[in-house]
C-alpha cells in the first residue's frame, strides 16, 4: 500500500524487484515503450536507469556493458564500440556532444520505482 | 545574444567538414544552422566511392551521420536544393519553396563530372560516377551489357574504371592525352602504370579523339574516333575531369571565373562579403583545387573567419599519392620538372614494375617534385623535402636507389623537419602542433590522433606520425606509464604474478590489496578477469567473476552489429559426424539463423536473440555439443588437413593429433585469441605456419611453429623445433602458452608478444627447451590444472537459474527488442539496415 502511494506522490511506476537486478552489472527493463538499462549498486542502494540505445552503434545493448568508475564517477562501456557514458548524467565522456536520457530512480523496499518521464541532461544545460 | 543564422549550401565532404570543424571549434551554439542537402543522404565519401561495388554499403561510406547532426542540433534538409540566393535581402529559396533569411551563408555545392560534348554522349548506357545514384545506375545498366568504356585516363577515370571491372565488364579507357595520368605523371611513369594496368585486363586506348557515338553493330554503343578506328561497348562512362558548380552563384550574381568557379579571396570570401564558398566550386587565385584536402583547409578558413578569427587560405600542394587498381602512384610538387633548370633522377626497373623520379632545382639542392610507379614507400619523406625545402643529401639519387649491401636506404629523421613542417595533409597538423599535443600531455599515438586528428584520414602519414610521436616524448624525457590503467599502478604481468603468488580469487581482493580504488573499468576489469580464468580456471558467470567479463564472455556468445548473437559449437579438429551437423541445420532452421562456415572449421548461426541463447544451447548440448569459446579472449580452434588417414600424402594422422591437442586446451583463457593447426604433411594444407600454435607432420615426428597469426597483420610462425614424439610436443606447448599468458600484455598477441621478448625466438627456446629459467615443471602443472578444471561454461550455465536469469531482453516484459529486424538475403536473414527499418531521416529540426 504504502509503496503504491510513493509511486503516485513521485510519479514512479514499479519496474520489477531487487532480485531481478544484476550487482554492479546491468538488465533491461520496458517503460512507456522505451527500453530503459538499470545498473544495480547493492552498496550504495542505488539504480542508475540510462536509454538502452547505443545512439553510435545504433542498436538496444547498453544494458550489456561493462561498469567502471573513472575520477570517481560511474560510467557504462559500450558492449559494440567500448564509448563510455556517465552513468549519473547520461553524457558520453569520449563525446560530450552525446547525451543520453536517464531516468530518476527509487528503491522501496525490494520494489523498483522508476519515473517515466526521460531526462536528458543534455538539453537542461542547453535551455538553461 | 541572438544567434547567426548561417546557411550551408550543399553537403559533400567539404561541406560536411566544414560543419565538423564549427562544431570542433566548440561554438556552434552561436549559430542557427541549417544545411541543405539536395541528394537523398548526408555527405559520404567519394574518394572511396568504387569500393561501392566491392562490398562496401552507403552506410560504410557515410560521412555525414542524422543523429551527430542532431546532436549538434543543426536544421537538416535533405533531398533540397536551393535554387535562388537574394544577397540584398539576404534570403535562399528552395526548390520546394523554403524561404529562409540568413546572415552568413557557406556554398560548398561542389562539381559535377565533365561530358564533353560529342553527338551521341546523352544517348541510353551514357553514364557518369558521382554520386552512389550514379553508380546505382552503373550497376543497373552494366548487368545488361559485356563491355564497359571509361572516356579519361585521369584518376577519377581510373578508379571509374576499376569499379567497371569490378562489376565484371570487360573494360576499356580512352584517354585523349598521349597517356594516364597525364597531370600528375610523366611519360615514363605514365607507360609504366598503363602496363601495369593492362596487365590486370583492363585495355588502354590513349591519344584517342572521340568524334560521335552512335549504334553499335556488336554492343549499344560504337565510338568513333578521329583517327578513323573505332570501338564497341555497351556502356560508356563519362570521368573527363570536374566542372564547378557555380550556376546558382551566377545566377545570385555573385563573380565566377571566365572558365567557371566562384571566385574567392584568402579568406573564402565571395565577391559578397556575406557569402562564402568552400571546396570544387570555388576559384582561387584562379585555380580550381580537385582534391578533398585543400577543400578541408578552406572549410576550416570559413569556420575560422565565422568565429571572427584571421587564418587564411594560402594554396594548396596538390602532390598526391594513390591506390589505382593495387598499383602505387606518387606525384610530388614539379613533377613534370617544369621548373626552369630543373634536372632529373630517374630509376625504372621494368622487372619489379617500379619507376621513381626525382626533379630537382638547378644548384642541386632542393627537391621540386616526385614521380613514384609501383613502389610509394619513399612519398612522405619526399614530399617533406619538397614542402619544407629540406636540404638534399649530396648523392640526392640514394633516396629511390634500391639499396645494394642491405644499407638502409637515406631517409629523413623526422629532427630534420622544421616545426611548420606537415605532417598530415587531410587534417593539416603540423609538426608543430604535434609537438604541442605532446608537450600538453599526449602520451602515445592514439593519444595524440585523437587531439590532433593527424592520421585519421588517409592514414598516409602514420609511420611518419609514429616516429615523430616517439621522438618528442623521448625528447621530453617522457618515461611512458605501463600502469595498466588508472585503477592500477601495475602492469598485466605485474598483477597476473600477484594473483598467482598471492592466490588471490577475485577482483574485489585484488582491488583491495594492491588497486587505487573505484569499481574498475573497461581495461582492468576484462583484464582481470582473463587471468584469474587462467589461473584458478573458476566459471566465469560466476557473480563475482560475471562483472569482469567484456559482454560476449558476460553472454557467452558473440554480439553483433545489431546486438543479436551468433552462436559457435567446438568441432573439435573440424570432424563432424553426419548426424551432429544435421542437428546444426536444424536448429539454424528452427530459429532462423544464419549459418555461415567459419575460417576455424566450424559453423557459426547467426542472428540469435538474448533470450534464445539458452534454449538454442539446450538443444545443441543434447546433441553432444560443447562451446566453442568463439566469444573468448582464450583457446579457439585447432584447424586440420585429413592427414595420413585419408590423403594420398599425409604423413601422419593430423586429425586425430588436432582433435587431442584442441580437447586440451578448449576453456583456456589467454591475452588475447589464440589458434591452432596441424598439417599431416609438409603441403601444409591446414596452413599451420599462420597460427599461433602450428604443427606439421614429418616422417620423424612433428614439427612445432610459434607465434604466426593472419589478421590485420599477418606474421608466419617461427620453427621452433622438430621431429618432436606427441609428449614432447604436448610439453613444449604447455610451457610456450603458459610462458605467454604469464609475461604478455593484455591484448597482445603472440607474435608481437615474443617480438618483445628481449632475445625473441632463441630466448623463448632456451626457456621451453633448455629450461632456462627452471619453470618447466610449474608452467606444465599449471596448464595441467586448467586442463583438469574444464567444464562446459554452456553446460553450466543451462542448469543454472541464476545465471540464466540476465538471458532475457527485458526483466518486466516477455517482448522481443523491436529494433531488430531482419530481412532475406539469399535465402537466408540479415540485419535490416537503417532505411529497411524505414527509420524517419529526415527532415530534422532539433532546437
Amino acid at each position: 500500500m504504502s509503496v503504491e502511494m510513493k509511486a503516485i506522490e513521485t510519479q514512479g511506476i514499479p519496474v520489477c524487484t531487487v532480485d531481478d537486478l544484476v550487482a554492479e552489472s546491468g538488465v533491461c527493463a520496458l517503460i512507456n515503450g522505451r527500453q530503459v538499462a538499470l545498473f544495480y549498486f547493492p552498496a550504495r542502494a542505488r539504480v542508475y536507469a540510462i536509454d538502452n540505445f547505443d545512439p553510435v552503434g545504433q542498436a538496444n545493448v547498453l544494458s550489456r556493458g561493462l561498469v567502471g568508475s573513472s575520477e570517481g564517477g560511474l560510467f557504462l562501456a559500450s558492449p559494440l564500440y567500448k564509448e563510455r557514458y556517465c552513468l549519473e548524467t547520461g553524457r558520453c565522456l569520449d563525446n560530450p556532444e552525446v547525451v543520453l536520457d536517464t531516468w530518476n530512480t527509487w528503491l522501496e523496499g525490494d520494489q523498483l520505482l522508476v519515473d517515466p518521464q526521460a531526462v536528458n541532461q543534455g538539453v537542461l544545460r542547453e535551455s538553461a | 545574444m541572438s544567434k547567426t543564422a548561417l546557411v550551408v549550401v550543399g553537403n559533400g565532404m567539404v561541406g560536411h567538414q566544414f560543419l565538423q570543424s564549427l562544431a570542433d571549434s566548440g561554438r556552434l551554439n552561436e549559430f542557427e544552422v541549417t544545411v541543405f542537402c539536395e541528394e537523398p543522404r548526408l555527405a559520404y565519401d567519394r574518394v572511396y566511392l568504387s569500393s561501392y561495388f566491392t562490398g562496401a554499403t552507403a552506410e560504410d561510406l557515410a560521412m555525414g551521420k542524422i543523429d551527430q547532426y542532431r546532436e549538434w542540433g543543426l536544421n537538416v534538409l535533405l533531398n533540397e536544393r536551393v535554387v535562388e540566393i537574394n544577397k540584398n535581402d539576404r534570403l535562399v529559396v528552395s526548390d520546394k519553396g523554403t524561404t529562409l533569411s540568413y546572415d552568413k551563408l557557406v556554398m560548398a555545392t561542389g562539381s559535377y563530372p565533365f561530358v564533353p560534348p560529342v553527338p551521341g554522349h546523352d544517348r541510353d548506357h551514357c553514364l557518369v560516377y558521382r554520386t552512389i545514384e550514379d553508380l546505382e545506375a552503373i550497376k543497373a545498366s552494366a548487368a545488361q551489357g559485356k563491355v564497359g568504356v571509361v572516356v579519361g585516363g585521369g584518376l577519377l577515370g581510373l578508379e571509374a574504371a576499376k569499379a567497371l571491372r569490378d562489376l565484371g565488364l570487360e573494360t576499356h579507357v580512352v584517354e585523349f592525352a598521349p597517356r594516364l595520368m597525364a597531370v600528375q605523371l610523366d611519360e615514363m611513369g605514365g607507360g609504366l602504370l598503363r602496363s601495369k594496368i593492362e596487365a590486370l585486363g583492363v585495355q588502354v586506348h590513349t591519344g584517342k579523339n572521340t568524334q560521335q557515338i552512335v549504334d553499335g553493330e556488336h554492343h549499344v554503343h560504337r565510338m568513333e574516333f578521329a583517327d578513323g578506328e573505332v570501338l564497341e561497348t555497351d556502356l560508356i562512362l563519362f570521368s573527363a575531369g570536374i566542372r564547378p558548380r557555380d550556376q546558382l552563384a551566377r545566377e545570385s550574381g555573385l563573380a565566377v571565373g571566365e572558365r567557371g568557379g566562384i571566385h574567392i579571396n584568402n579568406r573564402c570570401q565571395t565577391s559578397d562579403e556575406n557569402i562564402y564558398a568552400i571546396g570544387e566550386c570555388a576559384l582561387w587565385d584562379g585555380k580550381i583545387f580537385g582534391l578533398v584536402a585543400p577543400g578541408y583547409a578552406m572549410a576550416k578558413v570559413a569556420v575560422a573567419q565565422l568565429n571572427g578569427g584571421e587564418a587564411e587560405f594560402a594554396g594548396a600542394d596538390m602532390s598526391t599519392k594513390l591506390k589505382l587498381m593495387g598499383v602505387d602512384v606518387c606525384s610530388i610538387g614539379d613533377a613534370q620538372g617544369r621548373t626552369p633548370g630543373a634536372k632529373n633522377f630517374t630509376w625504372l626497373n621494368e622487372a619489379e614494375g617500379t619507376y621513381k623520379k626525382l626533379v630537382i632545382s638547378s644548384d642541386n639542392k632542393k627537391l621540386l617534385g616526385a614521380i613514384l610507379v609501383g613502389d610509394a614507400e619513399s612519398y612522405g619523406t619526399l614530399l617533406q623535402y619538397m614542402l619544407n625545402e629540406i636540404d638534399l643529401p649530396a648523392n640526392p639519387e640514394s633516396m629511390i636507389l634500391p639499396s645494394v649491401d642491405g644499407a638502409a636506404s637515406a631517409g629523413l629523421g623526422v629532427a630534420a623537419l622544421p616545426e611548420t613542417a606537415q605532417i598530415c595533409s587531410c587534417h593539416d597538423v603540423s609538426k608543430g602542433d604535434v609537438q604541442g599535443a605532446v608537450a600538453g600531455g599526449c602520451c602515445s599515438l592514439g593519444d595524440v590522433k585523437g587531439a590532433t586528428k593527424a592520421g585519421t584520414g588517409c592514414g598516409g602519414c602514420v609511420p611518419l606520425l609514429t616516429s615523430l610521436v616517439n621522438h618528442e616524448l623521448e625528447a621530453l624525457g617522457v618515461e611512458v606509464s605501463h600502469d595498466l590503467c588508472e585503477h592500477f599502478a601495475f602492469t598485466r604481468q605485474d598483477l597476473y604474478n600477484l594473483i598467482r603468488v598471492e592466490g588471490i580469487h577475485s577482483f574485489d581482493e585484488l582491488m583491495a590489496k594492491h588497486g587505487k580504488g573505484g569499481k574498475g573499468c573497461h581495461i582492468c576489469k576484462p583484464a582481470v578477469g582473463s587471468i584469474l580464468a587462467s589461473c584458478w580456471n573458476n566459471y566465469v558467470l560466476d557473480p563475482k567473476h560475471v562483472i569482469l567479463q567484456d559482454t560476449n564472455d558476460t553472454f557467452l556468445a558473440n554480439m553483433q552489429k545489431d546486438g543479436t548473437y551468433s552462436i559457435v559449437p567446438r568441432i573439435a579438429g573440424g570432424e563432424i559426424t553426419p548426424d551432429k551437423l544435421i542437428v546444426l541445420g536444424e536448429v539454424a532452421r528452427d530459429y532462423n539463423l544464419y549459418t555461415k562456415i567459419t575460417g576455424g572449421q566450424r559453423v557459426d548461426l547467426f542472428g540469435a536473440r538474448l533470450e534464445q541463447l539458452p534454449e538454442i544451447w539446450g538443444r545443441l548440448i543434447d546433441a553432444g555439443f560443447e562451446t566453442g569459446h568463439a566469444y573468448g579472449k582464450s583457446v579457439r580452434t585447432v584447424k586440420s588437413c585429413v592427414g595420413s588417414t585419408w590423403c594420398r600424402f599425409g604423413v601422419d594422422d593430423s586429425v586425430g593429433l588436432a582433435i587431442d591437442i584442441e580437447n586440451r586446451y578448449k576453456g583456456l583463457r589467454a591475452p588475447h585469441k589464440i589458434k591452432f593447426a596441424v598439417s599431416g604433411c609438409t603441403r601444409e594444407c591446414a596452413e599451420a605456419q599462420s597460427k599461433d600454435i602450428g604443427v606439421i607432420a614429418t616422417e620423424n615426428g612433428w614439427n612445432l611453429y610459434v607465434c604466426g597469426n593472419g589478421g590485420m597483420k599477418p606474421r608466419h610462425a617461427d620453427l621452433f623445433a622438430t621431429d618432436l614424439d606427441k609428449e614432447t610436443l604436448i610439453k613444449y606447448i604447455d610451457r610456450v602458452l603458459m610462458f605467454y599468458i604469464r609475461t604478455a600484455d593484455r591484448l597482445q598477441r603472440t607474435s608481437v608478444w615474443m617480438d618483445n621478448l628481449e632475445g625473441g625466438l632463441d630466448y623463448l627456446r632456451d626457456v621451453v627447451i633448455n629450461d632456462s629459467l627452471a619453470l618447466g615443471d610449474e608452467l606444465e602443472s599449471q596448464m595441467q590444472h586448467v586442463v583438469e578444471t574444464y567444464e562446459c561454461e554452456w553446460k553450466k550455465t543451462v542448469n543454472d537459474e541464476q545465471a540464466l536469469k540476465r538471458f532475457r531482453q527485458f526483466v518486466n516484459s516477455d517482448k522481443s527488442d523491436s529494433n531488430v529486424v531482419f530481412v532475406q538475403e539469399r535465402g537466408q536473414i540479415r540485419p535490416a539496415r537503417p532505411e529497411e527499418k524505414e527509420i524517419e531521416a529526415q527532415p530534422i529540426v532539433m532546437a
